[in-house]
């Protein structure tokens, strides 16, 4: 970034070989001052001189910076999700998060919709079109894609099961939200984010809008880079 | 000595050297910790060794052994006819599908961690104790009792009340009766008026080095770390009453001496942490090694390995044993576990002690399916934050499966007490 300008960003996957990835990343950035954050936030400053903030902390920044109205985080990544408050001075205030398992993130939806042969944005646009849905019971991630394989030989239609496993990680996500105190502005970041069937379904669950910026799955990264401009 | 025992050697040499591992990297690798803390780490090196030579000594000049699982059984009591109490293995998951075997996997791992230790043949206090002594608190508990009464030579389990009124203070009273009663007939000796108040003295003094330790990590810099004073909190159910007084009084004289120079464990003004909830028994050092870890200092621990379970002093005044037993009653009576209902004393305690070691935020630590806890742990985080006291709630269990979404959680919330 220079100044609150990002002048460059790059979205890549972590692998199996992250400090491999963030070899190749950081050849191009050389001397430039780094704050790591994500699950492998520690194992990265081991290797390279950087400030470490939780990806807590750096999306209620980034959140932050993105909407400065914004009170409340719906963020849903790959491996967890989280509903972070904000008080009006802008700092961070209450956090929860799932529990240890797959259930209610984004990783939950990458599996389902695999199960289904959807492409990422497929999923969704399927979701949207039904208009009746197939109740999913379970939540847990390898009971759901048994479940869902099991309604696929049953011959239940393909958009109405999509929709159906759309409505089953909303309403995990809901009830999280709702064990934080929502407040106006609402953003919401991760990947999870960019599914348009998911966002109208949140939104009807809160009965409040939710805001979507670009990009928001490097909103925790725009919170990591203002506050190394800020330290 | 430790195959008369009955002991699995095998298993037992896996587990000292799982524990003798995870206690260098726990505990060694802290920076300036206080000298006195080397008593505690001998205690620790030793606590399948030497101090189980000293029971079993003990055992064959005629004296016997109890062994329990609960602050609520009292010391004083066992004290009286010259037993030994000790505090039995339960902090670690341990043969965890043999526990299985016999429980529901949703139980506690406090639970499944006793079952496992006794199962696999691993835990030298239980094979030394003439009576293992079970009390009905948790319905996990309670229940559980009645698969481990095969599992140990002599179970004797002591009812609880659940509420607060004068009839459960009678009713208290009268299981304490009928425990000193069992106690008696197990060592065949009778309890004298005083000797039960020279046992309500040793145990008073134990206690009251205690809160010393308690009231000196208000300072800032902490002049010693949550590890460490968990770690006397945790030999307290071991180790021999004196001799710990002692060694507990020496360590805080030496932390007065620091608090005298300024010196301390972590800097000046690092976050200061109070935990409250589920007992951590040794080698439970899962949570406390994260939130070190993350340079914040733990503070205080409401918790039953902790000021719940030492805070009160019993009256060592009285002529009768039945007037002594009444004080003991009424010690033990304030406890604030949340097997009471309804137990509002307990979130007064934790405010209090919020306030006096100047915690910044408390960090509510409850084991998976541990009802009583869990289910307080809602009112009491909702309490806290609207008496502004930011609060932290992890239900977790033994496995280290989840450090990493712990950490996480644990740093996000000290970022948030940075502010």
């Amino acid at each position: 970034m220079e100044g609150d300008r990002t002048i460059s960003s790059h979205i890549t996957d972590t692998t199996f070989a992250p400090l491999t990835v963030c070899s190749e990343l950081m050849r191009d950035l050389p001397g430039a001052r780094t704050v790591a954050t994500g699950y492998g936030r520690h194992l990265f400053a081991r290797h390279w001189k950087c400030e470490v903030v939780t990806e807590i902390k750096a999306v209620a920044m980034g959140a932050r910076a993105l909407l400065p109205s914004c009170r409340t985080i719906i963020d849903v990544g790959g491996q967890d999700t989280k509903a972070i408050t904000i008080t009006a001075e802008g700092k961070l205030h209450k956090f929860a998060m799932n529990d240890k398992c797959a259930a209610g993130t984004g990783r939950f939806l990458e599996v389902m919709a695999d199960a289904l042969s959807f492409s990422r944005e497929e999923f969704a646009k399927a979701a949207l079109s039904a208009v009746r849905a197939e109740k999913l019971s379970s939540m847990c991630t390898v009971f759901a894609e048994s479940e869902v394989i099991s309604l696929v030989a049953r011959g239940s239609a393909r958009q109405e099961i999509a929709l159906g496993i759309h409505q089953a990680i909303s309403s995990r996500i809901l009830s999280l939200v709702k064990g934080v105190q929502i407040e106006d502005d609402v953003l919401f970041a991760g990947g999870g984010a960019l599914n348009a069937c998911l966002r109208r379904l949140i939104e009807t669950g809160l009965d409040r809008k939710l805001h979507l910026p670009d990009q928001p799955q490097i909103a925790a990264a725009l919170g990591c880079a203002l506050h190394g401009d800020l330290h | 000595m430790w195959e008369k025992l009955g002991l699995d050697l095998d298993a037992h040499d896996a587990l000292l050297e799982m524990l003798g591992q995870l206690y260098g990297q726990t505990f060694m690798s802290q920076r300036n910790r206080p000298k006195g803390m080397e008593y505690f780490d001998f205690v620790m090196s030793e606590v399948h060794g030497l101090r189980i030579k000293e029971i079993v000594d003990a055992k064959e000049e005629g004296r016997k052994v109890f062994g329990s699982f609960c602050v609520f059984v009292p010391e004083e009591i066992v004290l009286a006819v010259d037993g030994i109490l000790v505090g039995l293995c339960a902090g670690a998951e341990f043969a965890l599908d043999e526990a299985e075997n016999l429980l529901p996997r949703n139980t506690c791992s406090l639970i499944k961690g006793a079952f496992g230790f006794t199962l696999s043949n691993v835990c030298p206090y239980i094979k030394a104790a003439d009576m293992v002594i079970g009390e009905n608190t948790c319905d996990g508990k309670k229940k559980s009792y009645e698969i481990f009464r095969d599992l140990v030579s002599d179970l004797y389990v002591m009812d609880m009340p659940q509420m607060k009124n004068e009839v459960d203070r009678d009713f208290l009273r009268h299981e304490y009766r009928r425990f000193a009663a069992r106690v008696e007939e197990v060592s065949g000796r009778k309890i004298e008026v005083d000797a039960l108040r020279k046992a309500i003295g040793t145990v008073n003094a134990k206690r009251g080095a205690m809160h010393r330790l308690a009231g000196l990590r208000a300072a800032d810099p902490a002049p010693i770390s949550g590890l460490d004073a968990l770690l006397a909190n945790q030999v307290y159910f071991y180790d021999d009453p004196v001799r710990f007084t002692e060694s507990s009084n020496q360590l805080c004289n030496e932390i007065e001496e620091r608090i005298g120079k300024g010196e301390g464990v972590f800097d000046k003004g690092a976050p200061r942490i109070l935990i409250s909830g589920c007992p951590m028994a040794v080698p439970n050092w899962k949570l406390p090694t994260i939130i070190e870890g993350a340079n914040a200092v733990i503070v205080g621990e409401e918790s039953c390995v902790g000021e719940r379970g030492t805070r009160h002093l019993t009256d060592e005044t009285g002529e009768t044993v039945e007037q002594l037993i009444d004080n003991i009653v009424d010690r033990y009576f304030k406890i604030d576990c949340a097997v009471f209902t309804p137990n509002t004393v307990r979130l007064e305690h934790i405010k209090e002690m919020a306030k006096a070691y100047k915690a910044d935020g408390v960090i509510h630590y409850g084991l998976q399916f541990c009802a009583p806890y869990q289910i307080e742990a809602g009112p009491v985080e909702k309490a806290l934050e609207a008496d502004n006291i930011p609060t932290l709630r992890i239900d977790t269990d033994y496995s280290m499966e989840d450090v990493e979404q712990i950490r996480t959680r644990v740093e996000a919330f000290i970022e948030r007490l940075k502010g």
